[in-house]
């Protein structure tokens, strides 16, 4: 590990032994907040009675077909984007604001079109992620250099391999940037929809532990959501250095 | 219509009045007469370089033969068929930039065409383990184009270029980027894979001393739009190499060379000549 790598786990080791000794020694009220062993105590103890493993699958399942929707739908649709630019002048303003929408109050709306299912759940999840996609698609696309399409040319590939095999894995380094806000923004869609609109999953189950002062299970449930988009986001992050490296790329 | 280019004899390619303009980029721009109307008779296994002034239409001349852009005017034949803006079968290019993929390996860049072009893999593998060998790139073979210095991705590009068995070879400032030892034993490469593959070679480069030690017969390009105004036959054998550049005769190429284009490089820095 780096310097900087044990100075960070030094800081994040120490806020979690800060935040122990804090409610260990009953400064904070255990009804507010409980120390980070009882946190995870209590998540070993859902885990070991397989209480949560029905909302868990539903959750992943949910925030991984809002991601792979909107990684391929992002890519496919900036491909297209990319290709008019006309049509890309007329939508780059509209794009550049897009996050500035508030989408949960379309929430309403999503659960008369597609019913109280995992559907509405999922599309906000992919609305969330697949602008990030198409930006990140367009940044790439436009750094593919020119002379690596001579070569496509040269070697008489269809538009369909050109995009698959020469601009996918050129523009790739642009693509990540938009591949982890995909993750980060399909976990935020979905877990927040479930908390609004939804029966089942680890959103409903936090809320619905907050509900009935379950204090111990509302936070072993943030725990687990605290770890395993962490774990996500290491793994994405040891794909993305390995392929910088490969390129000479990398920090 | 016999202009400077041409000669007599079966040609390999035969340009005729070529000429390629620009459309204005903005409403109420001129547009750019970038090249010709041209003529070019390229003989079978000859080395043929191009030199001009920085923004002659080199570069465009050479994309108009590989069939990357299409004249605006006139036409190129390639082994008596007609080439016009689509890449024809037999023709390889080496670019100025860098132009290896920093996703595949060095062996996978080499094979990318065979690939492409459906060669079964032993057929492939036995090219590519040959180009890497001819190249100096055996021991990279596993290696990534960002582990090579520029002088070894050049190689890669050119045996990428080489695996396809090109009858045709278009080489745009392939050494542009390198320096100058480098260069020279670059050269000496490309005469070796020259005489082994019996292939026709066209050289564009702004170094003068690189077209009269490389080639049988140098075009002399004017500036914008750039037509040939100098042919100049350099009468080496076949079996020459960098040791030619102390032979007093290089000396001779290189001041035709420049006395023809003297005048052409100061149009293109914009003074008179």
């Amino acid at each position: 590990m780096t310097r900087a790598g044990w100075i960070r786990t030094a800081i994040v080791l120490g806020a979690i032994a800060a935040l122990e000794l804090v409610t260990q020694a009953g400064l904070v009220s255990r009804h507010t907040i409980i120390p980070p062993t009882a946190m995870a105590a209590a998540l070993w103890g859902l885990i070991a009675s397989g209480e949560i493993v029905p909302d868990i699958t539903k959750t992943v399942s949910n925030v991984a077909a809002a991601f792979v929707l909107s990684v391929a739908g992002g890519f496919v649709l900036g491909l297209l984007i990319h290709a008019a630019p006309r049509l890309r002048r007329a939508l780059d303003p509209l794009l550049a604001t897009y996050y500035a929408v508030p989408f949960f109050v379309f929430y309403p709306l999503l659960i008369v079109i597609f019913g109280m299912s995992d559907l509405p759940i999922i599309v906000i999840g992919f609305l969330f992620g697949v602008v990030a996609m198409i930006i990140a698609t367009l940044n790439g696309l436009d750094r593919v250099p020119r002379v690596a399409l001579k070569v496509a040319r040269l070697s008489r590939m269809d538009p369909v391999s050109i995009a698959l095999i020469i601009k996918f894995p050129a523009a790739t380094p642009y693509l990540f940037t938009g591949i982890k806000l995909a993750v980060a923004y399909s976990f935020i869609g979905v877990i927040a929809s479930e908390f609004i609109l939804s029966g089942a999953g680890l959103g409903f189950a936090i809320s619905y532990a907050y509900n009935n002062f379950d204090t111990p299970k509302m936070y072993a449930l943030m725990l687990f959501i605290l770890v395993s988009v962490t774990a996500v986001n290491m793994v994405l992050h040891t794909i993305e250095q390995r392929m910088l490296r490969r390129r000479g790329l990398a920090r | 219509m016999a202009g400077p280019g041409t000669r007599a004899g079966a040609a390999h390619a035969v340009l005729r009045g070529v000429t390629r303009i620009f459309p204005p980029a903005d409403r109420g721009q001129a547009p750019v007469h970038a090249l010709g109307p041209l003529d070019l008779d390229l003989a079978r296994g000859e080395f043929f370089a191009v030199v001009g002034p920085s923004g002659c239409g080199k570069s465009t001349l050479l994309e108009i033969l590989a069939g990357l852009s299409a004249p605006t005017e006139g036409s190129v034949m390639f082994e008596d068929s007609a080439v016009r803006g689509s890449p024809p079968d037999g023709v390889g290019v080496v670019f100025q930039e860098d132009a290896s993929f920093p996703w595949l390996s060095v062996w996978d860049n080499v094979a990318f065409g065979l690939r492409r072009a459906g060669i079964d893999s032993a057929e492939t593998a036995r090219r590519v383990d040959h180009a890497l060998g001819f190249m100096g790139l055996t021991g990279f073979a596993r290696a990534y184009p960002a582990q090579l210095s520029g002088g070894m991705r050049q190689r890669v590009c050119i045996a990428r270029t080489l695996v396809l068995q090109p009858r045709l070879i278009l080489l745009d400032e392939p050494f542009g980027a390198l320096d100058q030892q480098t260069r020279l034993l670059m050269g000496d490469e490309l005469l070796r894979l020259w005489r082994d593959t019996g292939a026709t070679v066209l050289l564009i480069t702004h170094a003068l001393d690189e077209a009269a030690m490389l080639s049988d017969r140098i075009g002399v390009m004017s500036a914008r739009p750039g037509r040939f105004i100098d042919m100049v036959a350099t009468g080496w054998p076949r079996d020459r190499d960098s040791t030619i550049v102390s032979d007093a005769a290089f000396g001779e190429v290189t001041a035709r060379l420049w006395s023809s284009l003297r005048g052409e490089s100061l149009k293109a820095l914009g003074a008179a000549p």
